[in-house]
């Protein structure tokens, strides 16, 4: 639909773009991300040609943007940006008929659309169409963004950061509202962003930019398995390959401070250092935090004596995990060995974490969370 | 009896004089500030599309602003004679700058996301300009244009020295008889006179301002 070939772009010295192949597939929403200056929004502003290219070609259905006029071009391509794009001076009404008005059409046709889509943005026609936008919100402002680049019924939409400027919940609300659409629409869609939370929850194919290069263009499931960059990994983030279950490993559901006390602790001080922390078991740790054994509060409450020692009563042979365990791996052996909390070691024995069944419970429970 | 009715009976007297003054010198404003317009306002959206020839402009129009008035009518009277022509030249180049300079501000200030935006959906410069940019800075254009004609107003009162008419003439046969009645008889409407343009003006900048900035501005 939309291609890249070796698209450069210079402002005197410094190279912005630096070859960029692209092919942007119809139908889908495809995300351009990086940090800033990427050139994620040079590329985006390249394909209706607010930007022209210094280097190299851009093709629409195959035709070299660069031989068509970029005004009857601009026309046939919606274009987004930040909440700030509305005409001021104008109603709804009038800033969603621009194109369709630029564009000659009769009249009575603009009204009829305008209120087409108003409803399909989710906004009464009859109660916004006179209004100015100085008295929308800033979630309805964008809507009626979108309803506006949507006007003309264009192929392709341009989103230049949309929501960024929105609170966090009318923009989760927009971002839903644009995947709806989109199922019912079908538009090609390249949608700028910096946010990696919004391109995964929009993306058809993310493409993720760095110093104007491509570092890796794939499906969202694709990056998050096999991040072809170690900056792709980095940005992607952690926490967010957490949410392929089958990539998650001990070291990223375990409680990374447990608490612990040294062998020649009294019961009564581990008694106080498990209620200041608010838990009914502790890891025994050596000098060099090498994990001896573990303590719940039933071991020490059963030969409860001031005086005696943890060293007197714990369990030694708990059995730990290395960082690397697979969770189904940590969640089987939980389940065969019928055990709360299992602690988590480095090969030479070295405390690094514990995973217990409420730590478990919180990792699972915030990606249904979400993921919904 | 005090010295205010007998000013007033000064006035009534004279009362047909001070309504053919008061005519020709809202003539020699309107003709010189509309003058103005049409050359500053052009002027102004020039040089936003020229940066280049923004300082150059600006500069010049500073430079005949800040030439004494007095000077300048010197200077015209040997190329135009005397009377209104000279004037009318002499008011219409100090009314350019305040129209120029808002002109320039007011199209500069518009949003550059909204014109961006304007572009971005085909717009071609020409319609940015007339649909966006040119409403948008109307009412500073607009506040530009009531200060060039509250000047002009005052400015046409020395135009009386060269024999151009208007209300400064009163003023001056006062001044060289020494009669403050008279002065006054010219003063007094050309004070009312200033008044009234200004307060006619900012009415038409309130009604220039789109609907849509007013409301976001209270």
């Amino acid at each position: 639909m939309i291609r890249f070939e070796g698209v450069i772009k210079r402002y005197g010295d410094t190279e912005v773009i630096k070859g960029i192949d692209l092919e942007i597939q119809k139908a889908e929403i495809t995300i351009l991300i990086g940090p800033s200056g990427c050139g994620k929004t040079t590329t985006l502003k390249m394909i209706n040609r607010l930007i022209e290219p210094t280097d190299g070609r851009i093709f629409i259905d195959g035709r070299d943007i660069a031989q068509l006029d970029p005004i009857e071009l601009r026309r046939n391509i919606g274009y987004v940006i930040q909440q700030i794009g509305l005409f001021p001076h104008m109603t709804v009404a009038e800033n969603i008929g621009l194109v369709p008005f630029l564009k000659k059409w009769p009249k009575e046709r603009i009204t009829e659309r305008v209120e087409e889509l108003l409803e399909l943005v989710g906004m009464s026609p009859r109660e916004f169409m006179n209004r100015y936008p100085s008295e929308l919100s800033g979630g309805q402002q964008q809507r009626v963004g979108v309803a506006r680049a949507l006007a003309s019924d264009p192929e392709i939409i341009l989103m230049d950061e949309p929501f960024s400027a929105l609170d966090p919940i009318t923009r989760e609300q927009l971002q839903e509202e644009l995947f709806n659409l989109q199922q019912g629409l079908h538009k090609t869609i390249v949608f700028v962003t910096h946010d990696i939370d919004e391109a995964l929850k929009l993306g058809d194919r993310i493409c993720i930019m760095k110093d104007g290069h491509v570092l890796q263009f794939d499906a969202p499931e694709v990056l998050l398995k096999n991040p072809a960059h170690g900056f792709v990994e980095e940005f992607i983030g952690k926490k967010r390959l957490l949410r392929a279950p089958e990539l998650m490993k001990a070291e990223d559901v375990m409680i990374k401070d447990p608490v612990k006390a040294h062998p020649r602790r009294t019961l009564a001080q581990a008694v106080e250092i498990m209620k200041s922390r608010g838990v009914d078991s502790v890891l025994i740790v050596d000098e060099q935090n090498k994990l001896l054994g573990i303590a719940t509060a039933r071991d020490i409450s059963e030969s409860f004596d001031r005086k005696k020692r943890l060293e007197e009563i714990y369990a030694k042979n708990v059995i730990s995990v290395r960082p690397d365990e697979t969770l189904s791996n940590v969640m089987k052996i939980m389940a065969e060995e019928n055990i709360g909390y299992v602690p988590v070691t480095k090969d030479n024995g070295e405390l690094v974490g514990l995973i217990t069944r409420s730590s478990l419970i919180n990792v699972l429970g915030k990606r249904y969370f979400q993921k919904a | 009896m005090g010295i205010l009715s007998e000013y007033i009976s000064f006035m009534l007297e004279r009362q047909d004089q001070i309504m053919e003054l008061t005519a020709q010198h809202i003539y020699l404003t309107f003709i010189a500030v509309i003058f103005a317009i049409l050359v500053a306002v052009p002027l102004g959206i020039f040089i936003t599309r020229f940066e280049r020839a923004a300082g150059v402009v600006v500069g010049i129009a500073n430079a005949v602003q800040a030439l004494p008035s007095l000077a300048l009518l010197g200077f015209l009277i040997p190329v135009l004679g005397i009377g209104s022509k000279p004037s009318i030249v002499m008011i219409f180049l100090y009314s350019l700058l305040p129209i120029i300079k808002n002109t320039y501000t007011g199209l500069a200030n518009v949003d550059r996301a909204i014109l961006e935006a304007g572009r971005g959906m085909g717009m071609t410069n020409w319609q940015l300009m007339r649909m966006v940019q040119l409403p948008l800075a109307l009412p500073v254009i607009m506040a530009g244009i009531r200060i060039s004609a509250v000047t002009a107003v005052g400015l046409t009162t020395i135009a009386a020295l060269i024999g151009a008419g208007g209300l400064g003439q009163l003023i001056y046969r006062g001044i060289s008889m020494v009669n403050n009645k008279m002065i006054i008889t010219g003063a007094v409407p050309a004070m009312v006179l200033t008044l009234v343009v200004d307060y006619i003006l900012n009415i038409l900048e309130r009604a220039v301002t789109p609907k849509g900035i007013k409301k976001s501005k209270r």
